[in-house]
């Protein structure tokens, strides 16, 4: 038990100061800092399965999490039956081109002993099937844009319910992760970290510009939500008569009827909002607590051992004849994996997909410093890290505020180092989390809840 | 005539822009190969190191302003290079002091110390922030062409016209003067002759009696000046915006690596390969191929190979590429 006392203290701490803004600021708030909290949650999971377990350092986190909210898209929204009849052969003629390119350049691989003359065939046969895919495409696209580009311009999706999507999404970017993971993972650790970087913002730069595909910059918004609407739920019965029953002594208090009826319509209002993050908050946890037994199991198990021998001591645990390479790509699919169904999570939250809000900082950097600040390595840890962080990142403004006006009392009100101050709070937050990673850094460097590995 | 036309074209539209943004790209390239090579970590606070030695010239170029201090023709922000590259040196000798060294000493693995960097990431970013804001900012003063598009025209009678502005004939002359400099530091002085060993061999070089300490302090002044220069430059001829500068951390990295890390002559002409390559495949050809080719053959679409939104993604597709068939960079560097 008292190993785990410092976990609960921590959780307890974290959970207390949610409850504490639902006090002071308001419930809707506090409901949506604690959803983003969860899927913060289930990102540094999936960062912490590549980094805490493997030692594999993916600065892609942002890509992957933008490949998630793609499926989100495309598995939710219907169909632009349109768009398909103007240029959906097109772009149906230019998967089987990509696929025919790659089997025939792995047959060619395979077939033939390197040689220079090989490479000669598959550039050429590259530099064949882009011209090729140019000509296909780019009619296709053009046409598909066209139609009703103030709505629509892209394909849709598939029109089936967006919880589908997390799982889609996980295996989108579980693909992508293959294909990264065979190019990158051979790099020492700071270039697979540059490496992953770098491709991410290639998958931002596709997702942001392929309108077809995505809308782009365009986003897509109104997506379908797998809980109520707010709308509906102010109009339905048994909604109201529960607001009723919860706030039946504040509504005793007030005499007139048609006053009372105002009260409670505003707080149908509010509590529907309420309702409604409380619903996601609940399909959330249950995401993380089947990712949280999961992870727990599987670090514990022999795999687990295997995967933490092979980080301690990559030239050891080849020497015992595991096959480090194979595990590496693996652990890389399985993290990028988590890492999308958290995507496709937030945007289905959010009920909006926007490519243009995709930024290194917020995606990438961000994660980092939850998995770090948690503990690497500790699923614990990286969730009360994904909790901590965010809950910071959103508090930091207040804090900040506080702050200023706490030092600055004694300065007038119009001052003007005083205003400058108060204009830059919004940026007080990169100065916190800055500092806390590296004051965590340097005194704790195994982050809040530390890896434990029970030898027996 | 006609082909003329076309070359001038060219020169206009890529040779010159590419030359410009390439050596901004090179100058950030060889501060970070260098932190690189001799304090073993990829520094993730590039961009924004060098957008803090930017934000502390342009504070003094306002100062100067005020009390009306100016270079004529010349951009003020000249004078105050010299006095912000004083600030930032003292700036990256703290961080060193505060963050860097500890970990250094501990003798932490280069992943440690780039997790480390992305905190000093945060932090200057937010000083940044907070002290000049997050928005665009022109500090550039004086001429802004020092060769018009129409005078060029009315000069050779030409159909195209080629101007070349101030800022991109100041960049170059400067980043020439900087790097060769810097390379006849490195190669002629005993300083940089033992910052080389030590780049080489640590262990060998501390036997053969080489002080880290000075290696070390000499290797981040040097990269505060660098980072000053590089960001003043680029802010000269854009302007400077904090995000913007973030974001240029991408194709600096991918220009020292490209170039072969660990190798400043390789960064510098990394630098030149990423512009150049960013620049001619996001060029739209069209107008080249009608003054180029016969008016039957003139094409109807843009020529284009990828569309200018792509920019960032060919040099990092470029970074994927030569890591894949030669690690070591393009010009020999460390080994990965």
């Amino acid at each position: 038990m008292r190993q785990y006392t410092n976990v609960i203290v921590a959780y307890s701490i974290m959970i207390l100061l949610i409850i504490l803004v639902g006090v002071f600021q308001s419930w809707a708030i506090a409901l949506s800092i604690l959803n983003f909290c969860l899927i913060s949650a289930v990102m540094t999971m999936g960062a912490n399965i590549q980094w805490g377990y493997a030692g594999l350092i993916n600065f892609g986190v942002m890509g992957y999490t933008a490949l998630g909210g793609l499926a989100a898209v495309l598995v939710s929204v219907a169909p632009v039956e349109e768009a398909w009849s103007a240029g959906g052969i097109n772009i149906v003629v230019c998967f089987f081109i990509i696929v025919g390119m790659i089997f025939s350049i792995r047959y060619i691989l395979k077939k033939f002993p390197k040689s220079k003359k090989r490479n000669y065939v598959i550039v050429s046969l590259i530099i064949i099937g882009l011209v090729l895919l140019r000509l296909v495409s780019g009619p296709g696209i053009e046409h598909i844009e066209a139609v009703d580009p103030a709505k629509t311009g892209f394909l849709g999706g598939l029109g089936m319910p967006i919880l589908f999507s997390w799982i889609v999404g996980g295996f989108f970017a579980a693909g992508l992760a293959y294909v990264v993971g065979k190019v990158a993972l051979g790099l020492r650790a700071d270039y697979l970290a540059i490496a992953t970087l770098l491709i991410s913002e290639i998958v931002i730069a596709v997702i942001k510009h392929e309108d077809w595909l995505s809308r782009g910059v365009k986003n897509v918004i109104g997506l379908k939500r797998p809980v109520p609407y707010e709308v509906d739920l102010q109009n339905t019965p048994w909604f109201i008569d529960l607001v009723e029953k919860f706030n039946l002594g504040k509504l005793k208090l007030i005499n007139s009827v048609a006053e009372k009826q105002d009260v409670l319509n505003q707080l149908v209002i509010d509590a529907s909002s309420v309702y409604v993050k409380l619903c996601f908050a609940i399909l959330f946890l249950i995401v993380v607590i089947i990712l949280l037994i999961i992870t727990q199991k599987a670090l514990y198990s022999p795999w687990g051992r295997m995967m933490r021998a092979i980080r301690d001591n990559e030239e050891a645990a080849n020497a015992m004849g595991k096959n480090v390479v194979k595990e590496h790509l693996l652990i890389f699919i399985l993290g990028s994996a988590v890492v999308g169904i958290a995507g496709a999570m937030m945007v289905t939250h959010d009920g909006l997909f926007t490519p243009g809000s995709y930024r290194p900082m917020r995606y990438t950097f961000l994660i980092w410093v939850m998995v770090i600040v948690g503990g690497s390595g500790n699923n614990f840890g990286a969730i009360l890290g994904g909790f901590a962080v965010w809950f910071l990142w959103i508090e930091a403004a207040p804090i900040a505020l506080f702050l200023i006006n706490l030092f600055t009392s004694g300065l007038a009100d119009t001052n003007a180092f005083k205003l400058h101050l108060i204009d830059s709070v919004p940026y007080f937050r990169f100065l916190m989390m800055g500092i806390g990673l590296l004051l965590i850094m340097r005194y704790r460097p195994k982050g809040i809840i530390p890896e434990k590995i029970n030898i027996k | 005539m006609d082909f003329i036309n076309a070359i001038v074209l060219l020169l206009n539209y890529i040779f010159v822009p590419a030359l410009a943004y390439g050596s901004q790209l090179a100058i950030g390239a060889i501060f970070v190969t260098l932190i690189y090579g001799i304090l073993r970590f990829a520094n993730f606070a590039t961009g924004d190191m060098m957008s803090f030695g930017t934000m502390i010239a342009i504070l003094f170029t306002w100062y100067f302003q005020s009390i009306g201090i100016s270079l004529g023709i010349l951009p003020t922000a000249l004078i105050a290079i010299p006095f912000a590259i004083i600030f930032m040196i003292l700036y990256m000798l703290t961080i060193d002091k505060l963050v860097f060294s500890y970990y250094r000493i501990k003798k932490s693995p280069p992943v440690q110390l780039a997790m480390v960097s992305i905190g000093v990431m945060f932090v200057t970013q937010a000083i940044v922030r907070i002290i000049i804001g997050p928005f665009d900012r022109r500090f550039f003063d004086g001429e802004r062409f020092i060769l018009k598009a129409v005078e060029f025209k009315e000069m050779t009678g030409l159909n195209e016209g080629l101007a070349i502005k101030s800022t991109q004939v100041i960049t170059l002359v400067v980043t020439v003067i900087v790097v060769s400099i810097l390379f006849w530091f490195l190669n002629k002085t005993k300083t940089g002759k033992s910052m080389r060993a030590y780049s080489d061999n640590e262990d060998l070089a501390l036997l053969s009696g080489i002080d880290p300490k000075r290696v070390v302090m000499i290797t981040w002044i040097i990269a505060g000046i660098l980072a000053t220069i590089g960001g003043v430059l680029y802010g000269l001829d854009k302007s400077f915006k904090p995000f913007t500068y973030f974001n240029n951390m991408l194709p600096i990295f991918a220009a020292a690596i490209v170039g072969g890390i660990g190798n400043p002559f390789g960064a510098f002409l990394g630098g030149y390969v990423i512009a150049f390559a960013e620049i001619f495949i996001t060029y739209a050809y069209k107008k080249f191929f009608t003054y180029v080719l016969p008016d039957a053959l003139e094409p109807d679409s843009l020529v284009q190979l990828l569309s200018t939104d792509y920019k960032f993604a060919v040099s990092f597709s470029i970074l994927v590429i030569v890591l894949l068939f030669r690690p070591t960079g393009i010009f020999k560097g460390r080994v990965l």
